[in-house]
């Protein structure tokens, strides 16, 4: 846009405002360089928008729903238009809800789009994260967005957590008491905390009006100020490619931002958009009506957090009884262990994974070209790992109705989940790691003897065989982005040798032992005979081959 | 993850001397002009759609984005002509707005795509990537410039300039903090606070507080309450809405027949094989609303403890570590229950400051 010579035939009213406006800001430097930018396409790269455009949905329908709900717990008597509760004590929080979804045209299109949305925003970021994760998109020069990334994702849950305590119904209560139960229950600061949170004993008065100030203004502020840091990281870095046929680790193959990936991006938000207004109109969700006013003496049957918090609702079910205590003061274990450790052992693990992968491989190269997850199976098995942990407690946060659906005890269901937390992991573990393996014998298998082409042929002897092809070019090409995974050299000191001056001392051999084992070339693609599969394969083994020289310097 | 469907062009050049997508100096003033968009130039890595599928893009983009067009003018008329009042109008005009504007938008979002499918060239552009790190002359010539505008500053010849500032920054520091000490109540002993209900103070006329039944406020006729396995939700008498005073004070009546009664139960504070407890879950506090009349059960729907009614209370499954704590009971002159003293111990989850306060009562010689 900027430098419109005469000779230009940019149409007046484009050329007009933008050379107005590059005369004061310079901007057609920044756009000379970055109109045409490259983004590399693949579906799993899509995954983060849908967390960034529901964002965006629940800004905006969030602000509606500020300019009609109170966020007060003063006592009134209902009397609006919802038969059902007319004449019924509760707090303005709750009246002005019913008043949003029963007196104001379209309040109940936006309460409900709001909460759809909130589920779709956990949910993008969650699936995002693990796309991140299984093609190692969190290495150098990545490990910051990464941090951003879990960052938010925990101030994600803090916000749904307080955006679902405002409506101030039974549900939204029983969830709030579950809060401070566990709150009450942290050693030395539990009761403070408590106490200061709800401005006195719970439930008390203040607790609305704090969680609404959080939820409209401290967190959205944060996790907007995160949004933008994430994007403009994700810009200056460029985006991570899979890898392909003239895709390395030097280059970004794509499409242009201006204007494919640009309409590309407003497609996708008004198709996300969309599908959360759809959700909304047909979906029924958090039907406050139907649960009546917060009370501390009822619970109405059945009562479920959001999923994202049905982790740790799994967890508390689980544990089993145990309580400490030590010299007048208590310790409510079954409490804090399920509260903590869960959250803790994934959101540490997931925020510590990339540096504890440098450490174990040494590996300090950058890196563009995104792994396929087969090809890092100790990753990937911790992944499915994890995932089955995760997924387990969740599913156990329902234990009731599995329980009821497949008429097994209640108290069973208990029992076994106690069990599966500790042994389904470990299977998912091995059992991932073989199919990993497994699929990269089958890549190995297609370089070197080709792929199955369907004609069968007999040979002179009498016995059929298949005729094998040469894989296709940009097949063959996506299945070479393979790289051995570095080990610290020196890892395979032999016993007696001496290694190499960090890997000496308990934890220098912890260190060796662990790159060894995850590090290395486990299944080779070119098994002595490869790359003969056909006549020109010869080219693209050699580009491939001096490609990895470079990148291991 | 396969991703098989790129065809990608590469320029014959394994280096090109321009990186293709980026503007040469030279010809940036003709970016937007007819250089890659006109048609017919041969540009590695646009491939323009043939004009045949594109003029079939641009009629059915026009389309979609007509359907666009009345669905949002639908929108509009529905949010005037369906007013809202109530379930029944809500949910039309819920119906009417939603739908409209989902229809807008996904045949916006639908138009979009085409265009970029249909009518916008296909690409596989290739540019360049460079190392994030800045070259060694630029690092170091940036570490000297940070020296010596530290140098400049004085900052590190003058310590008692530095030392002045960091020492003036701490307590404005802690100003915020400081202004956040009135979230809390002004009292400090708040676990004392958790070690008390209502139950524990008399009535206004000195008399012990009824119990009534939660929702209608009634009291209780012991002599009414008769049938075994009869199950009650209760609350003080003079704190029915009070949900402070509630949230430690709601009770579940059970009434059993004498000869059930274990000894967990203390048989002093119950009346006639009416046995009270504090309703909250001795966990994280839900109520524990769930009572099956054949076990003696009383259940949290929450995580599932499971006490023993007819033994005190005591936890037989679940997370909870503590009986649900009983309440001591009595009939006044009138025969209605009335409590005749606190809970001996705090209800509700554990904290901190709680200790075992079951094991302190029992030393002295009271049961909790
Ligand atoms: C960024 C992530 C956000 C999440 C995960 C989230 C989540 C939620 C949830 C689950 C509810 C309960 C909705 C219901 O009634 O069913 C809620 C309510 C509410 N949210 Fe949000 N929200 C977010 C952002 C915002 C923003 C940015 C605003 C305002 C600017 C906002 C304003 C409100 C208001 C006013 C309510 C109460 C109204 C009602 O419940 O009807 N939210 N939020
Ligand atoms: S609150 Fe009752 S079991 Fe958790």
């Amino acid at each position: 846009m900027s430098s419109v010579g005469p000779a230009s035939n940019v149409p007046k009213p484009i050329a007009g405002p933008s050379s107005y406006l590059d005369d004061r800001l310079g901007a057609g430097n920044f756009l000379k360089r970055n109109l045409r930018k490259v983004f590399p396409d693949h579906w799993s790269f899509l995954l983060g928008e849908i967390a960034l455009y529901s964002f965006i949905v629940l800004l905006l329908t969030g602000t509606f729903l500020t300019f009609f709900f109170k966020p007060s717990m003063e006592h009134v008597i209902y009397n609006g238009s919802y038969d059902g509760l007319k004449g019924v004590g509760m707090s303005a929080a709750y009246a002005s809800t019913l008043e949003i979804s029963f007196d104001v045209r379209g309040g109940l299109l936006m309460r409900q789009m709001h909460h759809w949305a909130a589920l779709l925003f956990v949910a993008g970021m969650m699936v995002h994260a693990l796309r991140v994760f299984f093609t190692g998109a969190y290495r150098k020069p990545r490990e910051l967005n990464w941090l951003i990334g879990v960052l938010m994702l925990t101030l994600a849950l803090l916000e749904g957590l307080t955006g679902y305590s405002l409506p101030d119904d039974l549900l939204s209560g029983a969830g709030l008491r579950i809060t401070e139960g566990v709150a009450i229950s942290l050693p030395l600061i539990g009761t403070w905390l408590t106490f200061f949170l709800f401005g006195g004993e719970y439930p008390g008065e203040d607790v609305i009006s704090r969680f609404y100030s959080l939820h409209i203004l401290l967190i959205p502020g944060i996790l907007l100020a995160l949004i933008s840091a994430h994007m403009i990281l994700m810009w200056v870095q460029k985006h991570t490619q899979m890898p392909g046929k003239g895709r390395t680790n030097t280059n970004v193959v794509g499409a242009p931002f201006y204007p494919a990936f640009m309409a590309k991006a407003g497609a996708y938000f008004m198709f996300t958009f969309g599908v959360i207004a759809l959700l909304g109109t047909f979906g029924q969700i958090n039907p406050i009506w139907l649960f009546g006013p917060y009370t501390p003496a009822d619970i109405s049957a059945g009562s479920q957090p959001d999923y994202y918090m049905g982790f740790l609702e799994g967890a508390l079910r689980m544990m089993p009884a145990w309580e400490i205590n030590i010299w007048g003061f208590t310790l409510p274990l079954s409490v804090l262990i399920p509260a903590l450790v869960p959250m803790g052992i994934i959101m540490t693990g997931l925020a510590l994974y990339p540096f504890v992968e440098q450490w174990v491989t040494g590996d300090r190269r950058e890196h563009h070209v995104a792994d396929r997850p087969r090809n890092n199976p100790h990753r990937t098995a911790i992944g499915i790992s994890a995932i089955t942990f995760y997924g387990l407690l969740w599913i156990l946060g329902a234990n009731d109705e599995i329980s009821w659906t497949f008429q097994i005890s209640l108290n069973w269901t208990t029992y076994i989940g106690r069990v599966l937390i500790f042994v389904a992991p470990v299977v998912a573990y091995i059992v991932t790691y073989r199919v990993c393996l497994g699929l990269q014998r089958s890549d190995a298998a297609v370089i070197g003897h080709g792929v199955e082409s369907g004609v069968i042929k007999r040979l002179p002897h009498g016995e059929y065989i298949e005729v094998h092809v040469p894989p296709a070019e940009d097949i063959e090409a996506h299945i070479r982005g393979k790289e051995p995974i570095p080990v610290i050299p020196g890892a395979d000191t032999e016993p007696g040798g001496i290694p190499p001056k960090g890997l000496r001392g308990p934890i220098g051999r912890l260190k060796a032992k662990l790159s060894k084992a995850y590090g290395g070339e486990k299944i080779p693609l070119d098994d002595g005979h490869g790359g003969h599969a056909h006549g020109d394969a010869g080219e693209h083994t050699a580009v491939g081959a001096s490609e990895d020289k470079s990148l291991t310097h | 993850m396969t991703d098989n469907n790129h065809d990608i062009e590469q320029p014959d050049e394994r280096v090109p001397k321009r990186v293709v997508g980026t503007p040469s100096p030279a010809a940036s003033a003709t970016l937007l002009g007819a250089k890659e968009t006109a048609g017919g130039v041969d540009v590695p890595g646009v491939n323009l759609q043939d004009e045949k599928t594109a003029k079939k893009g641009e009629k059915i983009a026009a389309l979609c984005f007509t359907i666009t067009l009345l669905s949002g003018i639908a929108f509009i008329v529905s949010y005037v002509a369906f007013q809202v009042h109530g379930v029944e109008s809500a949910g039309i005009s819920n119906v009417a707005l939603g739908g409209s504007l989902t229809l807008a938008l996904l045949s916006l979002a639908s138009g979009l795509v085409v265009w970029v499918r249909m009518i916008m060239p296909k690409y596989t552009l290739v540019q360049e990537r460079h190392l994030m790190a800045s070259d060694g002359g630029t690092r170091s010539y940036v570490g000297e410039t940070f020296l010596q505008g530290a140098a400049e500053s004085g900052i590190t010849k003058r310590p008692l300039l530095r030392r002045t500032l960091l020492a003036a920054a701490a307590p404005l520091g802690l100003a915020p903090l400081v202004l956040l000490r009135d979230l809390g109540p002004s009292y400090a002993d708040f676990p004392e606070k958790l070690r008390h209900t209502v139950w524990g103070e008399k009535t206004k006329e000195g008399k012990n507080r009824r119990l009534v039944v939660e929702g209608t406020g009634a009291p209780i006729r012991a002599a009414d309450f008769n049938s075994p396995g009869g199950i009650l939700s209760v609350v003080p008498e003079g704190y029915e809405h009070d949900l402070n005073a509630l949230a430690k004070a709601v009770l579940i009546l059970i009434k059993f027949r004498p000869e059930e009664l274990k000894s967990g139960t203390n048989l002093n504070w119950t009346h006639d094989g009416i046995v009270a407890y504090s309703k909250i879950c001795t966990h994280v506090g839900c109520p524990a609303a769930l009572y099956e009349q054949t076990t003696h059960h009383i259940l949290c729907p929450c995580h599932q403890s499971t006490f023993d009614a007819a033994d005190g209370a005591k936890v037989v499954f679940g997370p909870a570590a503590r009986p649900l704590p009983q309440l001591p009971i009595a009939v006044d002159n009138e025969g209605y229950l009335v409590a005749t003293g606190d809970f001996a111990v705090p209800v509700g989850p554990s904290f901190w400051e709680r200790g075992d306060a079951e094991a302190e009562v029992r030393e002295k010689g009271g049961h909790a």
